[in-house]
């Protein structure tokens, strides 16, 4: 009791709370908790982005950031709180999980292509199976992606005849095809060589251009400094700081972004 | 060995023939309804809830507790007194090496699912596909081609294992054998040469994985 109710006062006190918009925000996370029995991995998170909005998580490793991200589209399970994506309750055991991740996009660290199936089909499988278009169809919306990105000539490829920034941005298009009402990329550049990570974060820049709403876990200060909308920074499970990203630059509020924003933008 | 005549040989050669036969009918159908089986259980040790998973488990180490031999065996007298008639020596024996080698495959199969990375499954699942589409479409045909040579082994160490139903009295390849030595009196030369179309199938099914691993190896 003492403890919740402290919490709700810090809150109260804090920026983080979403200012009253007009049109439900398309991802909100409210005062979500996680942990794995003693060791808690999310403490209290609440943010939320809305439509067309690029919002960049970012902290130090082992913050939770990629836990909440992965909590978004059920990958992670969590003990209290709430999600809801597009007025759908991911935590709802009603919920059909399936269904809703159908419609939310995601890009992984380690790209996680299908090894197996050709570039084509690696954009197709999901689309065919799930959205139920015709081969024709899926194949069509498949190449238009791939020219998107770049890579209108590795249709017939395997991943493992691409490099990584190659992979990765065959990942994007793999989750644009399903026609996502978001996006989430969970450090999409962490494993690339540094002259790839370009060619991903230019995809990505466009997408956000064209008013994709994003949640973006990445280290890439620039994608954050210059694209994002807003920067939420965390830290051991909390959310220290949720502002515009020209503020979170400018004046991070937290002696912690502070330290973070010295140490890794010296680099 | 040598007193064995030509005409001897063209006059057992179908009797043999069929019962080699046999022995591939119950080695393929035993590989496909053992690899069947196989997979279901290493699914449910996989992926099924905690009882699920332990009756799975059960299962699959209760069976490779046993001989197989008392597999065959108890299977042709038992199913008979539960269903109340017989179902004859192929079926017994076939029903008996796909829960016996269904056990074995499992644990392969097994190996192989948990060989595939498991952000394969977490990008399988964020794209919209369901459990068991995400294993069907994305797991499975993973592990498979990683476990092929095993599964194949463990296939050449089910064709000689199916020798061992001639204690249900089924004519494969091994029992016609040495029906035909006893009533020719040639022991010797007939089990030669059973020794030899054995190892002659083995030994070129062996060679052929150790091809196939290697080229899977360096695609």
């Amino acid at each position: 009791m003492t403890i919740s109710a402290v919490r709700l006062a810090s809150n109260m006190a804090s920026p983080i709370v979403p200012a009253a918009v007009e049109q439900p925000a398309t991802i909100e996370i409210a005062r979500l908790s996680k942990n794995y029995g003693a060791i808690e991995v999310l403490n209290d998170c609440s943010m939320s982005i809305r439509k067309g909005e690029a919002v960049v998580v970012c902290g130090p490793s082992g913050s939770g950031k990629s836990t909440l991200l992965k909590c978004v589209n059920g990958l992670e399970t969590f003990q209290s709180g709430s999600i809801v994506v597009d007025s759908v309750s991911v935590g709802d055991r009603n919920t059909d999980l399936t269904r809703l991740r159908s419609r939310i996009g995601m890009v992984f660290q380690h790209f996680e292509l299908y090894p197996h199936l050709s570039v084509l089909e690696n954009i197709t499988l999901a689309q065919v199976k799930v959205l139920r278009r015709s081969k024709a169809e899926a194949g069509e919306k498949a190449m238009t992606l791939l020219r998107r990105v770049g890579l209108g000539d590795k249709a017939g490829c395997h991943p493992a005849q691409l490099s990584g920034g190659q992979q990765q941005r065959v990942a994007i298009a793999r989750a644009l095809a399903m026609d996502p009402i978001a996006m989430l990329f969970d450090e999409p550049t962490s494993a690339l060589d540094p002259e790839m990570i370009k060619d991903v974060l230019d995809v990505m820049t466009e997408l956000a251009g064209d008013g994709m709403t994003m949640m973006v876990v990445t280290h890439e200060m620039g994608f954050a400094r210059h694209v994002a909308d807003r920067v939420v920074f965390m830290d051991g499970g909390r959310i220290l700081e949720d502002a515009p990203s020209s503020v979170f630059f400018a004046q991070p509020s937290t002696e912690r972004a502070r330290v973070f924003l010295s140490k890794i933008l010296r680099q | 060995m040598s007193d064995v005549d030509p005409d001897l040989i063209k006059a057992v050669a179908p009797f043999l023939w069929n019962g080699l036969l046999t022995s591939f009918g119950l080695l393929l159908l035993a590989m496909a309804g053992g690899g069947l089986l196989g997979t279901v259980l290493a699914v449910m040790r996989i992926a099924g809830p905690r009882p699920v998973a332990g009756l799975a488990a059960g299962y699959v180490n209760g069976l490779r507790s046993v001989p197989l031999i008392m597999v065959i065996f108890w299977f042709y007298l038992l199913v008979p007194l539960v269903i109340g008639r017989p179902i004859g020596a192929f079926t017994s024996a076939l029903v008996a090496f796909v829960i016996f080698e269904a056990a074995y495959y499992a644990e392969i199969i097994r190996a192989g699912i948990q060989s595939v990375p498991k952000q394969q499954l977490a990008a399988a699942l964020a794209s919209g596909l369901g459990p068991l589409q995400a294993y069907r479409f994305v797991i499975l045909p993973q592990a498979v081609r990683k476990m092929l040579p095993i599964l194949l082994s463990q296939s050449i160490a089910l064709f000689q294992d199916t020798s061992l139903v001639y204690v249900v009295g089924l004519h494969d390849f091994m029992t016609a054998v040495s029906v035909t030595a006893n009533r020719e009196g040639h022991l010797v030369g007939f089990y030669l040469f059973a020794v030899a179309v054995y190892f002659a199938l083995c030994f070129v099914a062996s060679q052929s994985i150790q091809l196939l691993n290697r080229q899977s190896v360096s695609p």
